[in-house]
């Protein structure tokens, strides 16, 4: 994504305009960077610091007195441990699961000669752009026996139509002259599905897995639909619980033994929640220029 | 090696086109494979297309799909008759349009402000902190919305107190529901946004810029008839598929969002659904909502891919 500066136009730097605009734009650009990452330090150093430096200061990045008792709550909350074990639960499972039927179908998609391609191409597409809806794919889950089990927050996104298409064409671009040599060797179709294909599009599982997986901790959508007892709640429904619902209607929660949790409880979770993320940031930064771009579109 | 010389040959034996179940036989593996995504989309996608329907229906859970008894459009009647339907319609539209006039171009505008960026080192800082809104989740965005603007303890309000000597009800005052909404949208995705952009703005040939130097054009000049024109056509197709999903307001955001001293202007669609099928039960008729969302929505699609290719572009399928 590098984009070469004007190299040719030095002399029009140098004009007045030029270096007042050079200057606002760099200031600028530094603000929206600061907007988008002050947020994170502030919650991040007001986990870690005490009820009542909360309630006396404003905006801080550095606790006067460090503090562990957020954390310490937490982690002796089983309620949050319980969250937490389920969120990377289903992360994992979900990711595995979505691997596995994106893969598998993308593979024979890919096949130009395979008889009905069209008829499933057209019913991937039209799927797309029409859906059930919000209700009828509930009443189908609620058949399926699949409320509150942690399969209706993995199972009902187990293939994007649009990753799927994205893999379906990189399959295409793989070279044939491998796969056919594979084919005279023996192999039968699943043979070089696994053995060629496979470790030839080992980046491509990785962006795919990397997205998913976030995508999964992050869903709040299908726990709020499918999950009613809050012991199986993940992450994202515990601390909706915690942050917003316990501050503006004053419910309070079981959990919290009918006290409003603390605000540096409400911090600590957040970050908890985040943490994943950011840990994986630097390899998702590394992925997205390449190949997703097509799949961004959709936004 | 000795692939490479094996393929010298051609490998593949059968070119007489292999008719119906001669096709399926030999190539049974790859059907195989296709079970699983396949059931994945009857079950997940087309059963409840055919759910649908119960839109037409009464339907009752103790009956059963096919028990409940037909009652055509009566729900659709019931929705457009109701006056919540046009609170829902100003409510969605609204905030489509606000979206589309003020997060729509954010991007845009900060990519074109990164590609005039000269220190490649300050430009790499500021795009891996603005794409970092974009993975996280909307419970966090709305969190940490609830850290910085509620009242009393949250960060902005104190800061408004000191300054002011009184604090705004960001989140439950009805005023402020729409601001909040397309400032987070606007937080959250210009980073991520800029990608596109920027990937089209670095593919602009370079050597208009030295020439329009030549000829003396200034920054603005060259953006007006350099830059902008040749990233056009991705303007135009992000402005489709913008449009296109019109609509589709996030579901989570609004939702986390609501609460009960701001619902008259939050409640959309979406959420609507949720609320009267889910936690009320009333499913045909919060089917029939989705429904009609649903068409509209379509509608919208093949709309925009038209007027797409009536302004000679591709269009998108």
């Amino acid at each position: 994504m590098e984009v070469k500066g004007m190299s040719g136009a030095e002399t029009i730097h140098n004009t007045k305009a030029g270096r007042v605009f050079d200057w606002f734009n760099v200031i600028f650009l530094g603000c929206c960077g600061l907007i988008t990452v002050l947020p994170f330090l502030y919650i991040i150093a007001g986990s870690f610091a005490t009820e009542a430096e909360l309630a006396e200061r404003s905006f801080f990045i550095f606790p006067e007195t460090f503090s562990l008792d957020a954390y310490r709550y937490i982690f002796s909350t089983p309620t949050f441990i319980r969250s937490m074990g389920v969120s990377v639960l289903i992360t994992v499972v979900g990711t595995i699961v979505q691997l596995f039927f994106t893969f598998t179908m993308a593979y024979p998609l890919a096949k130009r000669h395979i008889k009905g391609r069209n008829l499933l191409l057209n019913l991937v597409i039209f799927a797309m752009l029409f859906s059930g809806g919000m209700i009828p794919t509930y009443i189908v889950v609620k058949s399926l026996g699949l409320l509150d089990s942690y399969w209706a927050l993995i199972l009902p996104m187990a293939i994007n139509p649009f990753n799927l298409i994205i893999i379906k064409n990189f399959f295409q671009q793989l070279p044939k002259e491998l796969e056919e040599s594979a084919k005279i060797d023996g192999c039968s179709e699943i043979g070089v599905f696994l053995r060629i294909a496979l470790p030839l599009s080992k980046p491509i599982i990785a962006t795919f897995a990397l997205f998913y997986s976030v995508g999964i901790w992050n869903d709040f959508f299908h726990a709020l639909l499918y999950i009613n007892d809050s012991a199986k709640w993940p992450l994202q429904m515990v601390l909706r619980q915690v942050t917003i619902l316990s501050d503006l209607t004053g419910t309070t929660n079981d959990m919290m033994e009918t006290v409003p949790p603390e605000q540096s409880i409400k911090l600590a979770v957040i970050v908890i929640a985040t943490l994943p993320i950011l840990a994986v940031y630097p390899f998702l930064q590394k992925h997205f220029a390449k190949g997703i771009l097509i799949g961004s579109v959709k936004g | 090696m000795e692939i490479t010389a094996k393929t010298g040959k051609p490998a593949v034996k059968t070119e007489k086109k292999p008719t119906g179940l001669e096709a399926v036989k030999r190539d049974k593996w790859l059907y195989l494979l296709l079970v699983p995504g396949v059931l994945y989309f009857l079950i997940f996608k087309y059963w409840p297309m055919w759910g649908v329907l119960i839109a037409f229906k009464d339907y009752s859970p103790y009956l059963g799909f096919w028990q409940s008894e037909w009652v055509g459009f009566e729900y659709f009647k019931d929705f457009f008759m109701n006056p919540d339907f046009f609170r829902l319609l100003r409510n969605t539209l609204m905030l489509a349009a606000l979206d589309l006039i003020f997060a729509f171009p954010a991007p845009l505008i900060v990519a074109l402000l990164l590609n005039e960026l000269r220190h490649a080192i300050y430009k790499r800082c500021i795009q891996t902190f603005i794409y970092v809104p974009h993975f996280v989740s909307w419970t966090i965005v709305v969190s940490i919305t609830f850290v910085f603007f509620t009242v009393d303890t949250g960060v902005m309000n104190k800061v408004l107190q000191s300054i002011t000597g009184r604090e705004i009800a960001f989140l439950s005052d009805p005023e402020w529901f729409r601001p909040m909404i397309v400032l987070q949208s606007i937080w959250k995705e210009t980073g991520w946004g800029t990608i596109l952009f920027l990937a089209a703005l670095a593919s602009v040939d370079q050597e208009q810029y030295e020439a329009a130097v030549m000829d003396g054009a200034g920054r603005l000049r060259r953006m007006w008839h350099i830059t902008l024109p040749a990233i056009r056509s991705t303007i135009v197709v992000l402005l489709i598929l913008r449009i296109g999903s019109f609509l589709n307001i996030g579901f989570e955001q609004i939702f986390l969002m609501t609460n009960s001293l701001n619902r008259s202007v939050a409640e959309i669609f979406d959420t609507y659904v949720y609320v009267v099928g889910i936690t009320q039960g009333a499913y045909s008729y919060s089917t029939a909502v989705g429904l009609f969302k649903s068409v509209v929505g379509i509608i919208l699609i093949f709309g925009a891919n038209y007027i797409a290719k009536k302004f000679d572009q591709d269009g998108l399928f």
